[in-house]
């Protein structure tokens, strides 16, 4: 389970996060959403080990990430799996090096059978064949998909997302989703997502919680969610203009 | 931004505080990220192949650029050299002369300063633009280190690379400086390289090789670091090339400077 206790960030004078708590089932999906700008980037990267908090505490199955070194970090983040907004695929590598890429690195395994692996993960997001282009000549709904193959490829315990649909039309973001609940129905990883996507995301959280103004505001089961009295909240997932709030 | 509740007097203080402590900050980083890429130099996981392909990308593709800019200053000086000697009769000596100028001087200097140029940039580029599509942070949160990938294998690299194109310059620029000499000017072959054997020591060749060895740390960490902490964006990448290109150059002159004062 990872766990979230008053979470704090700045930067220089600008607070971003300003006591960020949330809580994330093991095997569940949580989808944070929120406003852009709303911090829900900054508070991934936390979560990731990627930025320092100035007061708060990540603890990932109890053991506090804010409180560790660069090595020990490392050791968890060996349990993760991470899709970034942009898929973060290396431009320089094969789709197919580059999800062979994490199993080269850090595993013994042989050319063959990460070979096999590499065909497997392909397979398991509907991309055979795509293996040897480069994600330059790839459209962005199959950059996605390769990125969330690489992510899953070491069969992480814990996977983020974050914003795995941006930029792709309502046929594709439906298509991610359905393979992100697909892929977790089948391997139970627990899911952290950070999206925009109202009301798609309703479908396949567990958990949602918004983010606004560097605080959680609501957080349950989407009826929960649709079901807020909270104006912010209201406002957000109907998308109404700013002067209604 | 200034804090609104420091009395009006005391921001121009208070400025000049905040930037100095950010100058102080930006120096403990650079100096911090040559410590890390220090300690990936010796503790394992090695990468060789990033390291050859360092090689490749700093070296190998600089190659035509050292040939064609050490044949033109090998050639411009034979020809100034030649006039200039001449008038003094002595352009017996054509030969040392070339040889001295680009063995201890022009050779590492010139050679830093076109490798700068194709390679250090397009460095800078390539991890700029791996910093803002999130590549480094995708090694890092593989539990991969960026350095091991990127930075180590790079000033290895320029430890290498460097040497090897200021030898290349050298040779060529000597070449260079013969042609013009000897089968332009009538100098004769037997001068031009006798004189060169006689006047050319161990040490002047050694001086030369100290300078472009330290040219490859300094280029190769410069370029490296602006890359890795200096692009924010598009035009933050593009900043940032220009800065390590910048700040390469000077860099390049001013530890020429020292060494040659320092050096035999």
């Amino acid at each position: 389970m990872i766990k979230v206790e008053g979470l704090k960030k700045a930067f220089g004078r600008q607070p971003v996060l300003r006591g960020v708590d949330l809580e994330v089932p093991s095997g569940s999906i949580t989808i944070i959403i929120g406003r852009s700008g709303g911090g829900k980037s900054v508070f991934l990267k936390h979560l990731l080990g990627l930025l320092r908090a100035d007061a708060g505490r990540v603890l990932v199955d109890g053991v506090d990430l804010t409180a560790l070194g660069s090595r020990a970090i490392d050791r968890i983040r060996e349990r993760y799996g991470v899709v970034f907004q942009g898929g973060a695929l290396f431009d320089s590598l094969t789709c197919a090096e580059n999800i062979a890429f994490p199993l080269r690195e850090k595993t013994r395994l042989g050319r063959a059978e990460i070979a096999k692996r590499v065909e497997m993960a392909l397979g398991q997001v509907g991309l055979e064949g795509v293996g040897p282009k480069y994600p330059e000549e790839v459209s962005g709904g199959m950059r996605k998909r390769v990125a969330i193959a690489r992510a899953l490829v070491t069969e992480p315990e814990i996977v983020f997302f974050d914003e795995p649909t941006t930029g792709l039309d309502p046929i594709l973001v439906n298509s991610i989703h359905h393979l992100i609940l697909d892929l977790h129905r089948r391997f139970r990883f627990t899911a952290v997502m950070v999206s925009h996507e109202i009301p798609e995301i309703f479908e396949i959280a567990d958990t949602v919680a918004m983010l606004h103004d560097g605080r959680i505001v609501e957080v349950g089961t989407p009826q929960v969610l649709q079901q807020s009295s909270n104006p912010v909240v209201r406002q957000f997932i109907r998308g109404e203009p700013d002067d209604r709030v | 931004m200034p804090d609104r509740t420091v009395p009006v007097v005391l921001r121009p203080i208070e400025r000049l505080g905040d930037s100095v402590l950010t100058s102080l900050e930006s120096l403990g980083r650079f100096g911090a990220f040559f410590g890390s890429a220090l300690f990936s130099t010796v503790t394992p996981p090695f990468k060789p192949r990033a390291f050859v392909a360092r090689i490749h990308y700093i070296g190998y593709r600089s190659l035509i650029i050292i040939l064609l800019t050490g044949a033109f200053t090998g050639m411009v000086l034979g020809l100034q050299l030649y006039l200039t000697l001449s008038r003094f009769g002595s352009e017996a000596f054509l030969g040392p002369a070339v040889a001295l100028a680009l063995i201890r001087e022009l050779g590492p200097v010139l050679a830093a300063l076109m490798v700068t140029g194709r390679a250090g940039s397009a460095l800078t580029a390539e991890i700029g633009i791996m910093r803002i599509t999130e590549q480094i942070d995708a090694l890092t949160v593989m539990a991969l280190s960026p350095f091991r990938y990127l930075v180590t294998p790079s000033i290895l690299a320029g430890l290498v690379t460097f040497p090897l194109m200021t030898a290349i310059f050298d040779v060529v620029g000597i070449f260079g400086g013969y042609l013009v000499g000897v089968e332009l000017l009538g100098l004769s072959q037997g001068t031009y390289f006798g004189e060169m054997r006689t006047f050319v020591r161990l040490d002047d060749i050694l001086t030369g090789f100290w300078k472009s060895l330290s040219f490859g740390v300094v280029v190769t960490w410069v370029c490296t670091y602006k890359g890795f902490y200096g692009a924010r964006g598009a035009e933050g990448v593009a900043q940032a090339t220009t800065q390590a290109v910048v700040l390469s150059s000077v860099l390049i002159l001013l530890w020429d400077y020292f060494l040659g004062t320092v050096l035999p």
